[in-house]
């Protein structure tokens, strides 16, 4: 639906903005393509024109040189409300018309483009519970609203028309912390059913580290500092500035970004706590496993082949060998066991982050990772250390 | 000590109003007439000086500047100052009502459209409303009640100024006025008077309402349901 599928959506070249009277320009030589179908943040301290880029894109702030190009097409050609038609646009401040009904501010563009009035209403409907408010929100005013509904109808205007692009300036910090969570979760949720071109310009980094395929960071003065996808600015910061930008904790959010299934986890074998240490180990070894799994069979009375039930005990392979040359091979592997570190089952669309929190809770310096399959498999600590090299 | 009831001495005279109804009638008709017309050309020279105003922002304190001085000359005065440029009659009343009004209108429109919320305007921007279709669904209801404010000022402004209006030859309840104290008789002065401010606080009442009901959207404010 009108982006060009896998083409450039918005295609910035060589973008300078000159305020009259400002010492500086506020966007110097930005160059910057955004990917049909993905959503950009454009991030960066205050003054560092992205709000500014952001507006020259629908032509509110018009560019002292440059081009941008929409879809393949110089936009500076078209008439300028005709261009805006084509974009949506969601500010900070929301900007819904008090004077009209939730109804008659979301119909604005489709009104404006000429469509019938049925099928304002029923794109009206649609996208009332698109965006999750209620039938009967469209019949009222928007200042008998919540914020967050607000912000709601604010999307809802600006996706009426059905445009490929979408613009937000500072869509969330406005509302609390807590709503502005789940609008951000609503985004996401919205644009996997969507897929629009969204540039989206935010002051605050984790929003855009969570919302955006890529991040732009800016830097004073409008110069472009990098642009990548958010794993690799966090792995690779071109420089003191991006990585100041980005703040400590680089690699604890690197782990927010990815999932368990991302992750090499290595097999492991399941034994029966009465199972003596020897045979576990040579269990292992015939796997090529280097952890063990402890099932407790005394849960449940199957009489199945494979040890199956609740896992006790996690055990690497190393130790247990160890053990075995110990007195009398060490006795059974059930033996021992500390019922306080139970280990931990992990999902594999958990975000890492969560997998490590479940690694260092169990404190068996693995988890095992839920699977539908009898084979077991674990990710370890030097598994995730691997994963965000 | 009892008062005696004679046609000098009583405020009012009924027996003077009740034979004078018909007179009461067409001042009436007169007084309307010469405040709606006064405010429908004040209203309508005020719109394009405030859109020029609006416009072009420079142009604002000249155009308030003469809209002050034109309000703050005496009404007695101006009306004596056109008699000798336009003589006695309607037009002479109407040039100098319509220039009262307009400081009033200008500065009640430019405040009602500065008053609208930049990031609304910005939105309409963003929407792609064209310049004019901005102005006409966006800033002028939600200027209407600012603008409002001023037309209710303004009237009960003119239909004051229009009994003095009486002194260059129109009718209107000044000429109950004029009559009384030519005659130094009471009555027509005091039902002159009372029937101007009745008049005011009608219209005034009326474009209330009106207001209110051209503003459904202000009535349901602050969420409470």
């Amino acid at each position: 639906m009108g982006a060009a599928d896998g083409g450039i959506a918005v295609s910035i070249r060589d973008l300078t903005k000159r305020y009259p009277g400002a010492p500086g320009p506020a966007v110097q030589e930005l160059s910057l393509d955004v990917a049909a179908g993905e959503v950009v943040a454009l991030v960066g301290p205050s003054g560092c024109g992205k709000t500014t880029t952001l507006k020259m894109i629908n032509r509110l702030i018009e560019p002292t040189s440059g081009t941008i190009q929409v879809l393949g097409r110089d936009q500076a050609a078209l008439p300028v409300h005709e261009l805006r038609r084509s974009i949506g646009y969601v500010i900070q401040q929301i900007g819904l018309f008090p004077h009209r009904t939730v109804a008659a501010n979301i119909g604005v563009v489709p009104g404006l483009l000429g469509w019938p009035k049925a099928r304002i209403a029923e794109r009206v409907a649609e996208l009332l519970a698109l965006v999750g408010l209620p039938a009967d929100a469209g019949g009222r005013y928007p200042s008998e609203l919540s914020g967050g509904q607000q912000q709601r109808v604010g999307v809802a205007r600006a996706l009426a028309a059905d445009p490929p692009i979408l613009l937000m300036d500072e869509p969330y910090s406005a509302v609390d912390p807590l709503v502005r969570g789940r609008l951000q979760d609503d985004l996401l949720a919205l644009q996997a059913k969507v897929g629009k071109t969204i540039v989206i310009v935010t002051h605050d980094i984790d929003e855009a580290i969570k919302l955006g395929d890529r991040v732009a960071i800016l830097a004073q003065g409008g110069v472009l500092a990098q642009y990548d996808t958010p794993d690799e600015l966090l792995r690779a910061p071109a420089d003191e500035f991006v990585a100041a930008f980005l703040g400590r904790e680089r690699s604890l959010r690197r782990l927010g970004l990815r999932r368990a299934d991302d992750v090499r986890a290595e097999p492991a074998v399941a034994v029966a706590p009465t199972a003596s240490v020897a045979e576990a180990v040579d269990a292992a070894d015939a796997m090529g496993a280097a952890w063990v799994v402890v099932v407790d069979r005394s849960a449940d009375d199957r009489p199945a082949p494979a040890p199956d039930g609740p896992p006790v005990g996690l055990l690497a392979v190393a130790d247990l060998r160890h053990r075995s040359r110990g007195e009398s091979g060490g006795g059974a592997v059930g033996e021992g066991l500390d019922p306080e570190r139970r280990p931990a089952v992990v999902d594999p669309t958990w975000p890492l982050r969560e997998v490590l929190d479940a690694v260092l809770r169990s404190g068996c310096g693995a988890a095992l990772v839920a699977t539908p399959s009898p084979a077991r498999c674990v990710i370890t600590l030097d598994a995730l250390a691997e994963a965000l090299r | 000590m009892v008062a005696q009831a004679s046609r000098r001495d009583t405020l009012v005279s009924w027996g003077w109003v009740a034979e004078h109804l018909d007179d009461v009638w067409s001042r009436t008709v007169e007084h309307v007439q010469l405040t709606v017309v006064a405010l429908a050309l004040g209203f309508a020279l005020s719109s394009a000086l405030a859109a020029l105003a609006v416009r072009h922002r420079r142009t604002f304190a000249p155009i308030t500047w003469i809209g002050s001085i034109l309000y703050t000359i005496p009404s007695v005065a101006l009306f004596g100052m056109l008699i000798p440029v336009t003589g006695l009659g309607f037009w002479t009343a109407e040039i100098a009502l319509v220039s009262y009004t307009i400081l009033i209108f200008v500065r009640n429109i430019v405040a009602g459209i500065d008053g609208v919320p930049a990031p609304v305007v910005e939105a309409a921007d963003a929407m792609g409303y064209t310049r004019w279709q901005r102005l006409r669904s966006v800033e002028l209801p939600l200027a209407l009640p600012t603008i409002v404010a001023g037309l209710r000022i303004a009237a009960v402004t003119v239909i004051g100024l229009v009994t003095v209006a009486a002194v260059v030859g129109n009718g209107g309840y000044g000429a109950f006025i004029l009559d009384g104290l030519d005659r130094d008789f009471p009555t027509p002065i005091v039902v002159g008077a009372v029937l101007s401010v009745l008049l005011a606080a009608a219209v005034d009442a009326g474009l209330a309402c009106a207001e209110r009901a051209l503003t459904p959207w202000a009535r349901r404010r602050g969420g409470a349901r």
